[in-house]
């Protein structure tokens, strides 16, 4: 217990500081280089700065709410980090209910963020705030609904045990694995708002989002939240698809460290390469093209459970390309149409009204 | 250990890992400045005077969007037991959830043909 609590915070820092060191690499930056080797003391020198901040309250803001968010919006986040085996046995809560346990922790982050847009009083954390929430419960469904393959195919919800499945083959190798691990990492990155779906907070359109009227430590602590999500979020996928502690040569939880490691690299590489969604294009992609693929995702993962040998894998494949083609071909074709509708609809004013 | 250990074992997790973000808050009251000023306590509004409040009216889409959450996620929920007795249940569950999850699919097509996924 006290070693998660001890841990968990210092991966977070350190996540910062790679986080950092990367995206400045990316953009032919040094990043981080003055405070100790390498900058390595960066992340105590920025919490020593976060404490010594003044702590500003906006007026007419409901005190309880801009209070409690910050505190609230850690604790699941910690959470998480109980839940995941780390080893065989590694693991400090061996639920048998696990990964239910970890998708409804994992969702307590909305309400945090809801109460901290609310409780500001400000503009843009409200509307920050209700982008939150409705990308969050938009990607929620896919994610939920990919996991689901994985008890499936498993035939159990403990996380220690869906590793123990994966022993001969992981489930990314399978083609409902490789299309549950894709819908829940695109998902994933929603649910934790990094780039490209990082709206909530998209600096330039609503100046921080539903932390703008947040400074010094709780400030601090809705990055905490954000990083140790990411990490939690990086570590499930690499529980449920990648194998989890299993490798060749290196002890369990260095392949287990390995793969998280790798994840988190992937989400910082994506950051530093993609734009940003509209917020349009993010509700539709969610609603219309990750849904369904899910969906058929949970009949693939039964096709090849029911036919045997590799034609119940083919069909998998087959059920899944092609209604991505159809869903992505869906999506893009309803754009024009839409515009078409709008454009006949503003004519149409401008011709009555003059 | 059993489940109930288990439980009781997150329940004080819950309380210790509250220390966390309350720590430095604490931590912070002592250390941090206070020089409050009206302006100062204004909400941020990029350096504008504030006006009107921000406690308003948002769009009926948000609504909409979380009714289309509750009966997904509703659904997913009812989905988890299945997929844990899903190899035992054989063809007999996997009809039974085809015919449900088809039902819903078909009330996903109606929301969609009637531009309840489009955001405008």
């Amino acid at each position: 217990m006290a070693l998660i609590l001890a841990a968990a915070p210092v991966c977070m820092m350190y996540l910062t500081w790679l986080e950092r060191k990367v995206i400045a690499r990316i953009q032919d930056r040094v990043g981080p280089n003055r405070v100790g080797p390498y900058g390595l003391l960066q992340p105590l020198a920025d919490g020593i700065k976060m404490l010594t901040k003044e702590d500003l309250v906006p007026e007419g803001a409901d005190r309880l709410c801009h209070f409690l968010a910050p505190v609230l919006i850690v604790v699941p986040a910690l959470f998480l980090f109980t839940l995941l085996p780390f080893g065989p046995g590694w693991v400090a809560a061996p639920l048998k209910t696990g990964l239910l346990f970890f998708v409804a922790i994992g969702s307590l982050g909305t309400l945090p963020i809801f109460m901290a847009g609310w409780g500001s009083r400000n503009k843009f954390s409200l509307l920050g705030a209700v982008r939150t929430a409705a990308q969050l419960i938009a990607y929620e469904v896919p994610l939920v609904l990919s996991l689901a393959v994985v008890p499936m195919i498993a035939g159990t919800l403990n996380l220690e045990q869906i590793v123990w499945a994966q022993q001969g083959r992981w489930f990314i190798f399978t083609p409902w694995g490789a299309a549950g691990f894709l819908i829940l990492f695109t998902a994933g990155l929603a649910e934790v708002n990094r780039t490209p779906f990082d709206l909530p907070e998209a600096e330039s359109e609503i100046v921080a989002g539903f932390h703008t009227e947040y400074s010094g430590m709780k400030f601090a602590l809705f990055y905490m939240a954000e990083f140790l999500s990411t990490l939690a979020l990086a570590g499930l996928a690499s529980v449920l698809f990648l194998g989890g502690w299993w490798g060749p040569l290196l002890p369990g939880f260095l392949w287990m460290g390995i793969k998280t490691f790798l994840l988190v690299c992937v989400m910082i590489w994506i950051r530093g390469t993609f734009p940003r969604f509209r917020i349009d294009q993010l509700m539709e992609f969610a609603w219309k093209v990750l849904l369904p693929l899910s969906m058929i995702n949970l009949m693939a993962a039964a096709c090849s459970a029911m036919i045997p040998g590799i034609a119940g894998d083919l069909a998998a494949l087959a059920l899944l390309a092609g209604t991505f083609l159809i869903t992505t071909q869906l999506w893009l074709i309803a754009k024009p149409q839409l515009t078409k509708k709008w454009s006949s609809r503003i004519v149409e004013q401008t011709w009555d009204s003059s | 250990m059993s489940d109930r250990l288990i439980y009781l074992f997150l329940g004080l997790f819950g309380l210790a890992a509250l220390v966390v973000p309350l720590l430095p808050i604490v931590l912070a009251r002592f250390i941090a400045p206070k020089r409050p000023g009206t302006v100062k306590r204004q909400p941020y509004e990029c350096g504008m005077e504030v006006e009107g409040d921000a406690w308003v009216k948002f769009r009926i889409q948000y609504y909409l969007f979380a009714i289309l959450f509750v009966i997904f996620d509703v659904e997913a929920l009812f989905l988890f037991p299945w997929a844990v007795v899903f190899k035992q249940a054989g063809p007999a569950g996997l009809w039974a959830i085809g015919i449900f999850i088809g039902v819903l699919m078909l009330g996903w097509v109606y929301a969609w043909q009637e531009g309840a996924l489009e955001w405008e």
